[in-house]
């Protein structure tokens, strides 16, 4: 069995070889999604315009302006009126105005000294974008606290992220995407094209068992995903600067059980899916979109509807994902991994045994 | 026994009765054609008897073995070609011949005397992509394919459809080949004219079998006169025959329509109605009936 499966390999290869296009977007994509995600896209807020209404341009409110004019987040506008907030929010010239009160200079005094007064600044922030505006606007009091010289109640400090690179948190959830497209997908739609070419009708009237035919299938999908791996692995490591200090073989090894779970999964879909387009639209309608949406990819899982919450269990992104956070990020060894590692392996042995259950070996 | 009997054999699907209880045995290196039209129920019996679908009733054998619980050693002993054209267009030729070796876990040069008559007139091309072959080769390959493990029976699913005049010939002479080497053929075509190449033929339709005999018995059942009949306005022609006294059916035939005659038909009262209808150049000759004619007058009972 083991030897001469190696034609059959073989043949896979040679489809996979030939079609070359297919080829380049499966090792392209994975570098440019990360690369774009890392560098091009960011959740990070830069370049906010913020004007400052000031009745008195006194030290102390200078002092304050200057501070949000040299953060490289902003960009000081002007001083404008009080009757100009609405016109220049509306217009989009600014997206915050920073509104200092008539006694500024005296409320921070005696704030400093322990005393409790009203208020001295109020930030008017354009809410229309809420990502933007909830981000600005802290970021705007944490500098205007250090003008006020107030000693803070909290201290902030970030672990594992320190600079909320949006790259840290994009690298699982693409991870987890790729290796589903390339095997779920590849797998599926090149077992389902063999029905739909009707080599299929040959290949089931052969003394072959079809467990062999969709072995020697698996295999090279499996062998571009694991290049795929390296290169993912590789960028992060010297493009994205992630630290990955919990150990590369824990990540490589939880890596292989989720591409081994993704392959079965496009087999189970082959064995439902008649046609090509069929196959795609399995794999993009019922993997994907709950796979972005369910894995805590790009919406945490504690903040969706309590209802959608306990589907995500059923999302092998979602464990795949908060694992390689935590190896990858927290820099935790395999073994703080074990709860996702196991259901991970518990999904690959059930989709495996019904897939392979439920292939058929007639055609109907 | 019969390499391939069949009894009572039915296979719907949903309301379709694809195959309704047929029954017919072919003996060892007897080249046996079905013979029907598209929908007949030739397809789904080849897929029967190559064991890729289970029947609703009846029961058949291949080489004594049953095709719902012998299925697997079924697979080793025959080989199939599929209706439509079932090899990799993105793989040469030589490849997919030694992946169908593989397959069957042999190698090409283990049945190279059998398939050489046929791989040697597309070797020259052995490194083209079969997508890119022409309608006969690709049969050929097909064919080279089917063969490579040394089947004693061979399902042929209408192996020459699409395919050239000369192509068509040729690919006939090379099962006339392998029936010399013994080997038991069932094949389909639509094509009347090939079922003369046949030893013997089933007439199908709508999923029965109308007769079952060699071309020669079959032409023999035809026990009406048959007339071909033309003029300057065929189909005017048509329509006036179909309405004259004595003619039981009368059907167009390739450049003729031909007439079935009854007890009372009398040529030469036709000839002067016709004329007297107008038309032109009327010519009414005997003819000899054909396979065709037999499917027609079986058909339309």
């Amino acid at each position: 069995m083991n030897t001469d499966i190696i034609p059959f390999i073989r043949k896979e290869s040679l489809h996979i070889l030939r079609d070359k296009r297919t080829l380049l977007i499966v090792l392209l994509q994975p570098a440019v999604m990360l690369l774009l995600f890392g560098f091009a896209i960011s959740t990070e807020v830069n370049d906010v315009r913020v004007a400052a209404v000031a009745p008195h341009r006194t030290a102390g409110v200078t002092e304050a302006v200057n501070r949000v004019a040299h953060n490289p987040n902003f960009t000081f506008y002007g001083y404008i009126q009080q009757n100009e907030i609405d016109d220049v929010l509306r217009r989009g010239d600014v997206t915050a105005v920073v509104v200092f009160a008539d006694d500024y200079d005296r409320a921070v005094m005696q704030a400093a000294q322990g005393y409790a007064v009203n208020p001295p600044i109020q930030i008017v922030v354009d809410a229309s974008n809420t990502n933007i505006a909830g981000t600005a606007s802290v970021y705007l009091q944490n500098i205007l606290l250090g003008t006020a010289s107030a000693q803070s109640l909290f201290e902030t400090r970030l672990l594992y992220n320190p600079q909320m690179k949006s790259a840290y948190n994009f690298v699982p959830g693409i991870m987890g995407v790729i290796f589903m497209l390339v095997c779920a997908m590849m797998t599926s739609v090149s077992i389902v094209r063999e029905k739909e070419v009707g080599t299929m009708e040959v290949l089931l009237v052969s003394p072959v068992r079809p467990t062999k035919i969709i072995l020697a299938k698996m295999i090279p999908y499996f062998v571009i995903s694991c290049v795929t791996l390296a290169i993912i692995l590789l960028i992060s490591r010297f493009v994205l600067d992630i630290p990955m200090s919990g150990g590369i073989g824990g990540i490589v090894f939880v890596s292989l059980i989720y591409l081994a779970l993704a392959l079965a999964l496009g087999l189970l879909i082959s064995t439902f899916a008649r046609t090509q387009i069929a196959a795609w639209m399995v794999s993009a309608v019922v993997m994907l979109m709950p796979m972005i949406m369910l894995s805590g990819m790009l919406f945490p899982i504690e903040n969706l509807p309590l209802v959608l919450q306990p589907l995500t269990c059923a999302v092998p992104a979602r464990w795949y994902i908060s694992a390689m956070r935590k190896m990858m990020i927290e820099g935790l060894p395999v073994g703080a991994a074990m709860t996702e590692l196991a259901v991970l392996c518990f999904m690959l042995l059930a989709v495996l045994g019904f897939a392979l259950k439920k292939f058929n070996d007639k055609l109907e | 026994m019969d390499v391939i009997e069949i009894n009572r054999l039915s296979k719907r699907y949903g309301q379709v009765r694809a195959l309704d209880e047929v029954s017919l045995s072919v003996g060892r290196g007897e080249l046996f054609g079905l013979i029907g039209p598209d929908g007949a129920g030739k397809t789904t019996l080849f897929r029967l008897l190559t064991t890729l679908i289970s029947p609703d009733s009846g029961a058949a054998t291949v080489e004594g073995l049953d095709i719902v619980h012998g299925y697997r050693r079924i697979r080793e002993l025959v080989g199939y070609m599929p209706g439509r054209f079932s090899l990799y267009p993105d793989l040469t030729v030589e490849e997919n011949l030694n992946f169908f070796a593989a397959l069957f876990g042999t190698h090409v040069q283990d049945a190279y005397d059998l398939v050489a008559p046929i791989y040697r007139q597309i070797e020259p091309f052995k490194n083209r992509r079969a997508g890119k072959l022409s309608g006969g080769m690709k049969q050929k390959l097909a064919l080279s394919c089917a063969l490579i493990h040394r089947p004693s029976v061979l399902f042929l699913d209408e192996p020459t459809t699409g395919v050239d005049a000369v192509s068509r010939s040729e690919f006939w002479d090379m099962l006339a080949g392998l029936k010399a080497k013994d080997i038991t053929m069932l094949v389909s075509t639509p094509y009347m004219d090939e079922a003369q190449r046949c030893d013997r033929i089933a007439l199908c339709n709508e999923g029965r079998i109308l007769g079952i005999d060699t071309p020669a018995g079959i032409v023999s059942r035809f026990d009406s006169r048959l007339y071909a009949v033309s003029a300057g306005n065929m189909f005017t022609l048509l329509q006036a025959t179909r309405t004259f006294e004595g003619v039981d059916a009368c059907y167009p035939f390739g450049s003729t329509h031909h007439i079935v005659a009854g007890g009372n038909f009398d040529a030469a009262a036709l000839d002067g109605h016709l004329k007297a209808d107008g038309l032109q150049d009327v010519r009414i000759a005997p003819c000899m009936p054909t396979i065709e004619d037999v499917f027609i007058k079986l058909m339309q009972r």
